[in-house]
C-alpha cells in the first residue's frame, strides 16, 4: 500500500490561487468496483475545499490536444495532502478511459479548483440532512460522510444510495463501517438489479414513493437540506418524490450528470 | 505539460473550429440544474420586465406567444465542458420584448430571473441586437421542463449557465450584479472562446 500521506511534511496552503492549473501526482489507483477506479492525487499546493465541491482535471496529449472534466472530490476536506476521485468508466469517455487503462502511480496530471459553492455541506448548517445518491453520484457524499466522522457534534445524516448491484456499491465496506461507528449516521442501500436486499431494512428496487416515505420516517424530522446526486433521471425522480412527500423545493440541492 | 499515455479523441476536422478550448462534443443533451425541476403550468406562467425594482410590463403565456416569434440555430457550450452543435431555438427576441414594452434600454446590464430563484447577469450588448431570445421551443417542439421549459433565456455565445432555465423575468440593473453562479465561483461574463469559466479566468 502506497503511503498516500506523502513524505514531504506540512504542505503549503494556497487558497487564493485555486483557479490556476497545477500539477498533481497520481499516488494510487485502485479498482473499487467493476466500473469505478479510485484515484488518489497529491497536488503541488493544498487548496482547502468544502465537501461536495469539484475539481477540474486536464490531460494533454503530446501534440498539445487537451481534454478536461470535472470530478467531485470524494475524500474528506481535511486530509491535507491527497484528494480522492472516484472515476466511473464511461463509454467513449476519453478522460475516464485514461484513468482506467493508461494511468499509473507516479504519473502527473493537471488539476484546478476546488470550484462551485452550492452543492456543498458546511457542518455549521443545521440538520438533519438527507443525501440521495445514484451510482457514481455518491462521490460528494463520501466526502460528507468522511468529514462527519471527524466532527464532535454533527447533525443527523441519512444516506440513501441506489446502485445496480451489491458489487457496484462504491466504498461499500467503508460505508457499512461508518454507519456502525458514527452515531446519527444511517445508510440505506438499494440494489436495483438484484432480487433481494443483502441487509434487512435495505431495498432491491428503483427509488419510489414508499422508499422516500421510509427514509423520511427514519430521519425523524423534516430534512433541513436534501442533496441529490446521480444521473439526470434518478435525480429528477428523487427530487419530484421528495416534493410530493412535502419537502420544500428550496431545500433540495441537486447535481446531475447525463441528459436526454 | 503532456500527460503520459493520453492520446484523446479529437473532434472531426470539419467541426474543430466550432469547439472552444477545453470543450468536447456531445450528441445527447445533458441536464444540469441547482435544484428540482419546477413544473410550471402555462396558466400560472408570467414574464416580467423590470427596471431596478420597478415593473415595466408583465406578459401572460398567451400574450407572450402572441409576440413576434424568431427561430435560429446555434452551437451551445456548457462550462462543464460539453458543447452541442446546431441546436435550434424558437421564441421571442429580447429586442422584440423591449419593443413591445416600449422601453429604451435604461442601463447596460441585465439580470435574468427564474421561477426557482435562480438568476444570472448578462450585459445588454449580449442580449440585444438579435443575439438572445426567450426560447419556448427547442428542435421544433415545446421546450421540455428539464431543459428549462416552458421558457428559458438563450444567450448562445456565452457559457450555457447564462441561458437561465425557467426564466420569468429580465431586470435592468445600474451595475453589473452577480447572479447565482457568479456569486458562487463562476465568471461574471463567461465567454467560451476565452475560457472564462471561473471567477478570475
Amino acid at each position: 500500500m502506497t503511503d498516500v500521506r506523502g513524505t514531504n511534511g506540512a504542505r503549503e496552503v494556497d487558497a487564493a490561487g485555486r483557479a490556476d492549473w497545477q500539477r498533481a501526482v497520481i499516488t494510487t489507483l485502485t479498482a473499487i468496483t467493476p466500473t469505478v477506479v479510485s484515484v488518489q492525487l497529491r497536488p503541488e499546493l493544498w487548496r482547502p475545499f468544502l465537501a461536495g465541491q469539484h475539481v477540474d482535471v486536464r490531460l494533454t496529449a503530446d501534440d498539445g490536444y487537451s481534454a478536461q472534466r470535472s470530478y467531485s472530490v470524494a475524500s474528506a476536506p481535511d486530509m491535507g495532502d491527497t484528494i480522492e476521485l472516484v472515476i466511473e468508466r464511461l463509454s467513449e469517455g476519453e478522460v475516464s478511459s485514461y484513468f482506467h487503462d493508461e494511468a499509473s502511480p507516479g504519473d502527473v496530471v493537471e488539476l484546478r479548483g476546488p470550484f462551485a459553492e452550492h452543492f456543498v455541506w458546511r457542518p455549521s448548517e443545521p440538520g438533519p440532512l438527507l443525501l440521495a445518491a445514484g451510482g457514481s453520484g455518491v462521490a460528494p457524499f463520501l466526502s460528507m460522510v468522511r468529514q462527519r466522522a471527524r466532527l464532535a457534534a454533527p447533525p443527523r445524516m441519512l444516506l440513501f444510495y441506489s446502485a445496480r448491484s451489491w458489487d457496484e456499491v462504491i466504498a461499500r465496506e467503508e460505508l457499512l463501517r461508518q454507519e456502525q461507528e458514527q452515531q446519527g449516521l444511517s445508510l440505506y442501500l438499494s440494489v436495483t438489479r438484484e432480487a433481494a436486499p443483502r441487509r434487512p431494512g435495505d431495498f432491491a428496487r428503483r427509488v419510489d414513493r414508499a422508499i422516500i416515505d421510509t427514509l423520511l420516517a427514519r430521519l425523524g424530522a423534516p430534512p433541513a437540506l436534501s442533496y441529490v446526486c446521480g444521473a439526470n433521471r434518478f435525480v429528477g425522480t428523487v427530487a419530484d418524490l421528495l416534493i410530493d412527500a412535502g419537502v420544500a423545493a428550496g431545500t433540495i440541492r441537486t447535481e446531475r450528470y447525463g441528459g436526454t | 505539460m503532456s500527460t503520459r499515455g493520453f492520446t484523446g479523441r479529437r473532434p472531426a476536422p470539419d467541426n474543430a473550429d466550432r469547439i472552444p478550448p477545453g470543450q468536447h462534443l456531445v450528441a445527447d443533451f445533458p441536464v444540469l440544474s441547482v435544484g428540482p425541476t419546477p413544473h410550471i403550468a402555462l396558466a400560472d406562467w408570467t414574464f416580467t420586465l423590470k427596471v431596478g425594482p420597478k415593473s415595466i410590463k408583465q406578459w401572460s403565456w398567451d400574450a407572450f406567444t402572441a409576440l413576434p416569434q424568431t427561430a435560429y440555430t446555434r452551437d451551445i457550450h456548457c462550462v462543464t465542458t460539453w458543447s452541442k452543435l446546431d441546436t435550434r431555438w424558437e421564441g421571442v427576441l429580447v429586442d422584440d420584448l423591449l419593443k413591445d414594452a416600449g422601453l429604451e434600454p435604461p442601463t447596460a446590464f441585465v439580470l435574468a430571473h427564474s421561477f426557482d430563484g435562480y438568476s444570472t447577469n448578462v450585459p445588454l450588448a449580449d442580449v440585444a441586437g438579435g443575439k438572445a431570445m426567450i426560447a419556448l421551443r427547442y428542435n421544433d417542439a415545446p421546450l421540455e421542463a428539464d431543459h428549462g421549459g416552458p421558457a428559458r433565456l438563450i444567450v448562445p455565445h456565452l457559457y450555457f449557465w447564462k441561458s437561465a432555465k425557467w426564466v420569468n423575468g429580465l431586470q435592468f440593473t445600474t451595475r453589473d450584479e452577480a447572479g447565482f453562479w457568479e456569486l458562487r465561483g463562476y465568471h461574471m461574463y463567461g465567454d467560451p472562446r476565452r475560457e472564462q469559466r471561473y471567477t478570475n479566468d
